[in-house]
């Protein structure tokens, strides 16, 4: 059985005249987890951007398992789920329906596996109710109800505990420690440190 | 410690295990199903948001209404320039509910969501396109007859109408596919978009102008209709790749 590995090889992107990443290299196996701190404007979004193939570095390249991800994309997205800064979520559908949509276009979704995603994140009382209505904690809370069912081996997260209140920052935690757990890897930028519940932790700090 | 999330994190250490060969890769949906969804979502969406869904018919339905007041209430005179206000009015209409297509869906991460997601962009870019014609074309060519009949058109004319409304907005739906999203980056797109988007319909125009005129005089009206077909036909092939093309640039 192979291990699943992600590789960075001195990255370089230029938005206009910014060098944004000047040479980020690291590499991530199985059950690891790195953390990507560094002030704003940092590149810390780029980097997560540009490592799942949204952005096009100038330099450097990304390995899924040994093989340059530009290559075959669609094995490398089939493999990954990335949340950014705002939960992809629609405003005029209710969490349990965005939740149906978002992760059914990836792969086909039990209505027992959704119930259970939902009660993890402490969802199920609100559920039906229009996402427009929920707080912005609560939305992240659904995203991360997404994430749990996503079951892909590389999460990629961008300020995963945003607007979260200290249970919430609870939760990614121990969201984070089962994926290691399971041999998943984890790539999260953060403002803040990740909770503790999450071992092992790898840091990468981005210069501004 | 003990008081957070330990008991789950507990489960699922022991779980781990059996856990690995639960990655969701072998369960892909199959890609008919992905727009399938894709298409249900946007179709969804648009009943809970009725007035972006109203906009384009009310406009038709304006134009239209507004020709036999300005010109003449004459009907001879009507019926001649019916085929020409129909379809000037369609094209405005399509065009006008073309903004609505990716925006939202470009604001809230679901479009980069859809390029993750393993699937083709292009089918599921191909969905989003279905989804809007049954939204705008589809109405606007159910509409079509009710106008034309205001401006004197015998009902003789009616399947020949909404036969080449419905066939022509397919293509103006799939050309307006690649304006919009090529505009994305771009704020108060509308005036870039119709620049754009105008003159590859043209066509579309003509031929289905030509279709509904056809249609009113009885004339044969089947190669009019089968160069819209070709058109639609090609935007069917085409449309949805470039689209897709221009949709992963604005993500970057």
């Amino acid at each position: 059985m192979h291990d699943e590995r992600l590789d960075v090889e001195s990255l370089h992107l230029w938005r206009g005249d910014r060098h944004v990443l000047r040479g980020v290299c690291f590499s991530l196996a199985s059950g690891e987890c790195l953390q990507v701190t560094g002030p704003n404007g940092s590149g810390k979004t780029s980097l997560l951007r540009a490592v799942c193939g949204l952005m096009y570095p100038e330099e450097g390249r990304v390995l899924w398992e040994g093989r340059d991800v530009r290559s075959d994309l669609r094995t490398f997205h089939c493999a990954l789920v990335y949340l950014g800064h705002e939960p992809p979520l629609k405003a005029d559908l209710s969490a349990r329906e965005n939740l149906r949509y978002w992760i059914g276009v990836r792969h086909r979704l039990g209505a027992a596996a959704l119930e259970d995603a939902l009660e993890r994140v402490g969802a199920s009382p609100w559920c039906e109710r229009l996402v427009r209505t929920l707080s912005a904690g609560q939305r992240r809370r659904v995203a991360l109800a997404g994430l749990a069912l996503s079951m892909v081996p590389l999460w990629l997260l961008d300020e995963p505990t945003t607007n979260l209140d200290t249970e919430g920052q609870q939760l990614v935690g121990s969201l984070i420690a089962e994926q290691l757990a399971r041999g998943g890897l984890v790539l999260a930028a953060v403002h803040h440190e990740l909770p503790a519940t999450v071992r092992d932790l790898r840091r990468l700090e981005l210069a501004a | 410690m003990s008081a957070y999330g330990s008991p789950a994190t507990g489960v699922a250490v022991q779980a781990a295990p059996v856990a690995r060969q639960a990655w969701a890769g072998s369960r892909q949906a199959p890609m008919l199903e992905a727009a399938g969804l894709a298409l249900a979502r946007d179709l969804q969406l648009a009943f809970r948001k009725r007035g972006q869904l109203v906009q384009p018919l009310a406009f038709f339905a304006m134009v239209t209404m507004l020709f036999p007041l300005a010109i003449s209430p004459e009907l001879a005179r009507l019926r001649e320039i019916a085929p020409g206000v129909l379809w000037a009015g369609a094209l405005l209409a399509s065009l006008l509910a073309l903004e609505f297509l990716f925006r939202d869906d470009a604001y809230d991460g679901t479009l980069e969501q859809y390029a993750l997601s393993g699937q083709s962009l292009t089918w599921l870019i191909f969905a989003k396109t279905a989804a809007h014609w049954l939204l705008t074309g589809l109405p606007l060519a159910l509409m079509a007859p009710l106008a034309a009949l205001s401006l004197g058109v015998s009902a003789a004319a009616v399947p020949g109408i909404v036969a080449s409304v419905a066939v022509g907005s397919v293509a103006l739906s799939l050309i307006g596919s690649i304006g919009a999203a090529l505009t994305l980056g771009i704020k108060r797109s509308g005036a870039l978009l119709s620049l754009l988007t105008l003159p590859l319909s043209l066509p579309v125009l003509i031929f289905g102008a030509r279709a509904t005129q056809l249609a009113i005089t009885g004339g044969p009206l089947l190669a009019p209709l089968e160069l819209l077909a070709a058109l639609a036909v090609l935007g069917v092939t085409l449309a949805p790749l470039a689209a897709a093309a221009a949709v992963r640039i604005s993500l970057e």
